[in-house]
């Protein structure tokens, strides 16, 4: 199959995925690889401006690309149904359970009733009336993701597309969402095409993996081929990136930037990220059978063979402990309103060091940080920096205390004004306080953005000329222009992709041992595990368990560590997967 | 010998600044279209035929070769009478757009940034204009004070600026919990210097939406004022004027009512399509990251 854009620019090329009964297969790539693109073309449906040229979408003996629009709307319905990532979004608030389930459904009030109920029953959600007549908004992340799977699967499709379903929820939330959807494949013979950014998710969930890269797959096999046996380097590169829980180690970026549509090298379409790139690569390859996996490489040996396959470097997570923390909190309460966000919470963050702040949304973690930044009015207790007191809020402190503390925020898209250059707001970030020439200025923000491996000719840009792990360090620079003594972030890693991921934690690492206090703030405990070296965890604004990163991680104590370690879901390692596979072979 | 060429996509700046505006085919037929009705306003009175205070044959006499357009209800030349009757509105209805959005904003950006009392007070005022009727407040104004230039831009600028505050206070408040907003006041940025740095950027496409809505509005109210004998006093020619005197000879005379028409209604559309096309480019290349 082939989607194109309406001038003729190729979105997705030339796509063959084929799936047996009960089998869930797992699209995995970085965001702008058409990974979503590829999953809409398979309900026939294109967005503005996009169309199928050319291919077949056939399931269960139903040519999706031959119907008229009736008959689609039908098999859309009885077919092929579709999860999209934000239910929030994707469920009308204003209508109730019941008539969302039952919307697609025929027959009498009776029987759609009952078949909903039993729906209801299957995804694990209360069957009675009452909540048969909740309204979307009632409901928790995870519930309306349960929901929405519901709505998908009450007609009974042969076929469920769920794009990046699991996204927005939480680690014990996504567990739960995920076993679902394995049982639903096997108790209702479901067949299932997950499209996910996450690795760790896919390896859970699926059986077969099509990895796609610029609109192409560049590999696609059994699941336990590819995760035991990568041979595409974009595969490699892609496990490669992902932090593990157990031990810290180097992540490995990809470095660039996924090409955009009609863009890329005109021979093989990672070339130009490639590590092992020779120079048959200018020829684009063909999908080839290796082994039992196809992959689109000149080489299509399992990429170990043919290149130092990384190696897991240890990244010392002791660093010599300085006795004074730069800052402290003491016994911080905080409220919105009459609630009350945090209980009596007590950290101190030291130079050199990272604190990790972890807990699941709602759990009061972000409140923290902007109480510790002083954006956050109605909070209680006590601040100091460097053993003076600080005050709660951001207007009563000196301008050099608020200098000294920077704030990095967690959505990258929105940290930098879109209306000026990435220059000018480094150069602002500078001037405040501390007053500058134009000349020493431009010096100063050409560093900066070298410090953090942009280059300064990108200072002329706008931000919404760079990706998004390009603004995530423009964000990290004009924090450090203020040469800084304490970093906040603010899950600054979740909006990106992995393998960008990866690029910012070794610079957080690296600015680390230039002696920067660091307060990490995260549900990942898999980037906990690759930055921090204490960990505090909170549970509805109280911290439950806290202390050094490897006790915490190793030996948890409190119950809901246990419950968020043991829901994390990690890439099974490689090398045991190889065992595995060797294992088979004898 | 082999040679291996290697090419890569070069980086070509996109236009900047006002130049990215220009790219766009609505603001270019909107500035032509602007620049053509305000050179020929301004020209206009050297090309006239005749004066356009004096009769030149009977009252409504239909096109000839004498007078392109006819004459109108006191037999005075048409052609001469549009082309000299855009003078006021050509300056009046610009600086009444301009003064309104520039007042309507500062007092939306402040009332936004600010909040609390400062916002209430503010907007509860601006909500007392609004409440006022522009028409009859004008009305009352010009007859006590008579029909002055200064006096209605004054007028006009009091009935829109309202509507432009809370549309421009609308879109400042999310941005408020953007994070770059957020960052600069945790740094302790001045809050003036957030205002205009922060704010006033982001809201430049409903500002320029705004501005263009502003400048048809004005046109609209100037020639509607001549149109009842409120604004521009005859016998100077003008648009809106023109219309009201010849508007009983439709039937004799089209041309004298239809000409101005058309004239106002090409200013108008001028100043929509600038600010409609300037809207939608930087929606495209800033808006969204």
């Amino acid at each position: 199959m082939t989607v194109e854009r309406s001038d003729g620019a190729l979105v997705i090329e030339d796509v063959s995925l084929a799936l047996r009964v009960g089998e869930v297969m797992g699209i995995v790539g970085e965001s702008g690889s058409g990974k979503s693109t590829l999953a809409l073309a398979l309900l026939g449906y294109a967005r503005r401006g996009l169309r199928i040229a050319h291919g077949s979408v056939r399931v269960a003996e139903t040519d999706m690309l031959q119907l008229d629009k009736a008959e689609l709307r039908a098999a859309r319905r009885e077919v092929v149904a579709y999860v999209a990532q934000d239910p929030g979004a994707a469920l009308n608030p204003m209508l109730s359970l019941e008539t969302l389930l039952t919307e697609v459904l025929a027959g009498n009030r009776t029987e759609k009733n009952a078949r909903a109920r039993e729906i209801l029953r299957k995804v694990g959600l209360p069957d009675d009336n009452s909540f048969l007549q909740r309204k979307p908004r009632q409901l928790s992340g995870g519930q309306q993701q349960r929901i929405a799977i519901a709505m998908a699967v009450i007609a009974k499709p042969r076929l469920i597309i769920l794009d990046e379903p699991t996204t927005g929820l939480d680690v014990s939330t996504r567990a739960r969402v995920l076993d679902l959807i394995r049982q639903l494949c096997i108790s209702d013979s479901l067949t299932a095409i997950y499209v996910s950014h996450d690795l760790a998710v896919i390896a859970n969930v699926a059986d077969h993996v099509t990895v796609m890269y610029g609109g192409q797959v560049v590999e696609q096999g059994c699941m336990q081929d590819v995760l035991s046996a990568p041979r595409h380097p974009y595969t490699r590169a892609l496990f490669d990136a992902v932090p593990s829980i157990q031990a810290r180690q180097a992540l490995r970026p990809i470095h660039g930037r996924v090409p955009g549509v009609g863009e890329g090298p005109s021979g093989c379409i990672f070339s130009d990220r490639c590590e092992y790139v020779v120079e048959e690569c200018s020829v684009r390859p063909a999908l080839n059978l290796a082994g039992n996996t196809l992959v689109r490489c000149v080489r299509p040996e399992p990429v170990q063979t043919f290149g130092a396959r990384s190696v897991a470097v240890g990244h010392p997570a002791c660093r010599p402990t300085e006795t004074r923390p730069i800052l402290e909190a003491r016994s911080i309460d905080a409220f919105y309103g009459n609630r009350q966000i945090l209980f009596d919470v007590g950290l101190k963050v030291e130079p050199g060091r990272c604190l990790a702040v972890v807990g699941e949304s709602g759990s009061g973690k972000s409140t923290l940080s902007r109480c510790l930044i002083g954006l956050h009015g109605n909070v209680t207790g006590q601040l100091t920096l460097d053993g003076r007191p600080l005050p709660l809020t951001v207007g009563l402190r000196d301008q050099n205390a608020r200098l000294r503390l920077q704030y990095i925020f967690q959505n990258s898209n929105a940290s930098l004004n879109p209306r000026r250059t990435v220059g000018a707001s480094l150069a602002a970030a500078l001037d405040i306080g501390r007053g500058t020439t134009p000349k020493r200025s431009g010096t100063v923000v050409a560093k900066a953005l070298e410090r953090v491996g942009i280059s300064p000719d990108l200072a002329t840009r706008y931000p919404a000329e760079l990706s998004g792990g390009q603004r995530q360090r423009v964000a990290i620079a004009r924090a450090l222009v203020a040469e800084p003594s304490v970093l906040l972030c603010d899950e600054v890693t979740s909006s990106l992709d992995v393998s960008v991921q990866a690029s910012v934690i070794e610079l957080l690492r690296s600015l680390l041992d230039d002696g920067l206090g660091m307060l990490f703030v995260t549900h990942d405990l898999a980037v906990v595990r690759n930055i921090a070296d204490s960990v505090v965890v909170l549970s509805a604004g109280r911290i439950v368990e806290c202390g050094d990163i490897d006790t915490v991680l190793s030996s948890p104590r409190h119950p809901y560590t246990q419950s968020l370690l043991t829901n994390m879901l990690q890439l099974p390692s490689a090398d045991a997967g190889q065992e595995a596979s060797v294992a088979t072979m004898l | 010998m082999e040679l291996t060429v290697v090419l890569r996509r070069r980086f070509r700046p996109r236009p900047v600044g006002w130049w990215r505006l220009w790219a766009s085919v609505q603001v270019r037929w909107g500035v032509v279209l602007l620049v053509a009705m305000t050179a020929l306003i301004a020209i206009g009175p050297l090309l006239a035929p005749y004066d356009p205070a004096a009769p030149v044959g009977r009252p409504y006499v239909s096109p000839s070769a004498d007078a392109w357009l006819g004459t109108d209800n006191l037999g005075r030349d048409v052609l001469s009478r549009v082309l000299c009757g855009g003078v006021y509105l050509a300056w009046m209805a610009p600086i009444s757009a301009l003064l309104s959005v520039t007042i309507g904003t500062a007092i939306a950006l402040v009332a936004a940034y600010r909040g609390g009392w400062v916002d209430l007070a503010l907007m509860r005022s601006l909500d007392v204009l609004l409440a006022f009727p522009g028409v009859l407040l004008t009305l009352l104004c010009v007859s006590v004070f008579g029909p002055q230039p200064l006096l209605l831009v004054g007028l006009i600028v009091l009935t829109l600026m309202p509507g432009v505050a809370r549309v421009i206070r609308g879109a400042a408040l999310p941005l408020l919990n953007r994070e770059y907003v957020l960052w600069a006041k945790a740094v302790g940025t001045p809050g003036l210097v957030i205002i205009l740095r922060e704010l006033l950027p982001n809201v430049s496409s409903p500002l320029l939406v705004e501005l263009g809505l502003r400048l048809s509005w004005s046109v609209g109210i100037l020639s509607s004022m001549s149109f009842i004998g409120y604004g521009i006093q005859p016998p100077a020619a003008d648009w809106g004027l023109m219309v009201s005197e010849n508007g009983s000879g439709l039937g004799a005379q089209p041309f004298a009512a239809l000409a101005p028409i058309v004239m106002i209604v090409f200013y108008t559309i001028g100043g929509s399509l600038i600010a409609e096309g300037a809207a939608r480019v930087i929606a495209r290349t800033e808006g969204k990251a």
